[in-house]
């Protein structure tokens, strides 16, 4: 992804191992009885439930965000009706991880 | 144009679906979306590949697009019903696009990929194989598309709208937080511009809002003159796609155009004014 290109590849833009480097990352997986949610989304609202960003899941349920220091809210989508929330605080240089069940 | 005439719904498009006259077009980013599984029938467009000049940053110019639209099958006459992943961003780039290029027959899938994944309606890896057509397209629209001078000339004299989030207006972030924030461009906004977010015109599940609950977020809320000629902007111009369907295809106001450079150039220009913080 770069400057030419804006959109969400499933499961979101891969970093190498799980070095942040000057990024504030919150990754995570959402599960269901166990099992990866691969058709769904992940969605990162800021302050006052404002949208930010949404990703749709990679294959292993997977989902990565590049966001600012602070605290965010992450909420999972998936069919059936099945949503999930949850509350993140990233900083920079970390990689926040937050696994979901739905 | 009214909504019924630019926007389908899921139930329409799947009773609809392999009638001749209407092409389904998957329109992406990643078109690997696309691989992984489509709408029954339809047909890709890769956002950047097919629709982006190789070398200039600006459009695939006119016979580009008719070797395009001829290549996947899409006749004159064919009504063409867009839809894609990222909230149908891209499709409704496309959609703006196809409005540029003259084909005048097209719709939007209301919700796009992810209300039809949520909704977990069927989806195929079969690639439909349509016969080549003999495609024509117009000039292009100069009315829907601005450029960066009369951006310029239009800071507060018309409506500028930055479609982007609250974060990226103010300069929190350069970009949406689904990508790494490593762009060297300057952060901020036009001066005199709204931030009206994109996603503020759409339901959770992708949807457009009802024409009410828009007229409300834009004049009301927005404080946007619906008598002023409006330009739109985000960061590459796909969002603000998105906003300029609301405005000029839902909502009907008259003088709408996109800013395909967006903050990408705008925020890349040298010795223009950019205005930092909560704006107004």
């Amino acid at each position: 992804m770069s400057a030419d290109g804006c959109g969400a590849p499933a499961g979101g833009v891969p970093v190498p191992a799980t070095a942040a480097g000057d990024q504030a990352v919150v990754e995570g997986r959402v599960v269901h009885d166990g099992a990866p949610v691969a058709a769904g989304y992940a969605r990162l609202l800021g302050t006052g439930d404002e949208f930010v960003a949404e990703v749709p899941l990679g294959g292993d349920g997977g989902f990565r965000f590049f966001a600012a220091p602070g605290s965010w809210t992450l909420r999972v989508l998936a069919p059936g009706g099945l949503r999930a929330e949850r509350t993140v605080v990233a900083g920079y240089g970390q990689v926040t991880k937050v696994d979901v069940t739905v | 144009m009214s909504r019924p005439d630019v926007l389908v719904d899921a139930d329409w498009v799947e009773a609809h679906l392999g009638e001749p006259g209407i092409v389904l077009v998957e329109v992406d980013e990643d078109t690997s979306a696309y691989d992984k599984g489509h709408i029954p029938s339809a047909v890709k467009i890769d956002w950047k590949k097919d629709l982006q000049d190789p070398v200039r940053r600006d459009f695939v110019d006119k016979t580009g697009f008719e070797a395009l639209l001829s290549e996947r099958g899409i006749g004159n006459d064919d009504t063409v019903v867009l839809y894609g992943g990222n909230n149908n961003w891209f499709a409704a780039y496309a959609y703006w696009y196809f409005k540029l290029y003259g084909h005048h027959k097209v719709q939007l899938l209301d919700g796009g990929r992810k209300k039809w994944e949520l909704d977990s309606r069927e989806l195929t890896r079969d690639v439909p194989d349509r016969a080549r057509t003999s495609y024509t397209a117009a000039e292009q629209d100069s009315s829907l598309r601005a450029l960066r001078d009369e951006v310029l000339a239009a800071v507060g004299k018309r409506n500028l709208v930055d479609v982007r989030s609250p974060d990226e207006f103010t300069g929190r972030l350069l970009a949406p937080a689904h990508l790494p924030q490593e762009q060297a461009q300057r952060a901020g906004h036009i001066p005199t511009a709204r931030n009206v977010p994109w996603s503020k015109a759409a339901n959770e599940d992708g949807t457009f809002k009802s024409d009410d609950d828009l007229r409300t977020l834009y004049a009301a809320e927005a404080g946007l003159d619906f008598g002023k000629d409006t330009i739109a902007y985000c960061r590459i111009g796909e969002r603000s796609a998105h906003t300029w369907f609301v405005l000029h295809e839902l909502l009907d106001l008259a003088n709408v155009k996109n800013y395909d450079g967006s903050w990408t150039e705008y925020g890349s220009l040298v010795g223009v004014p950019i205005e930092l913080g909560e704006g107004r």
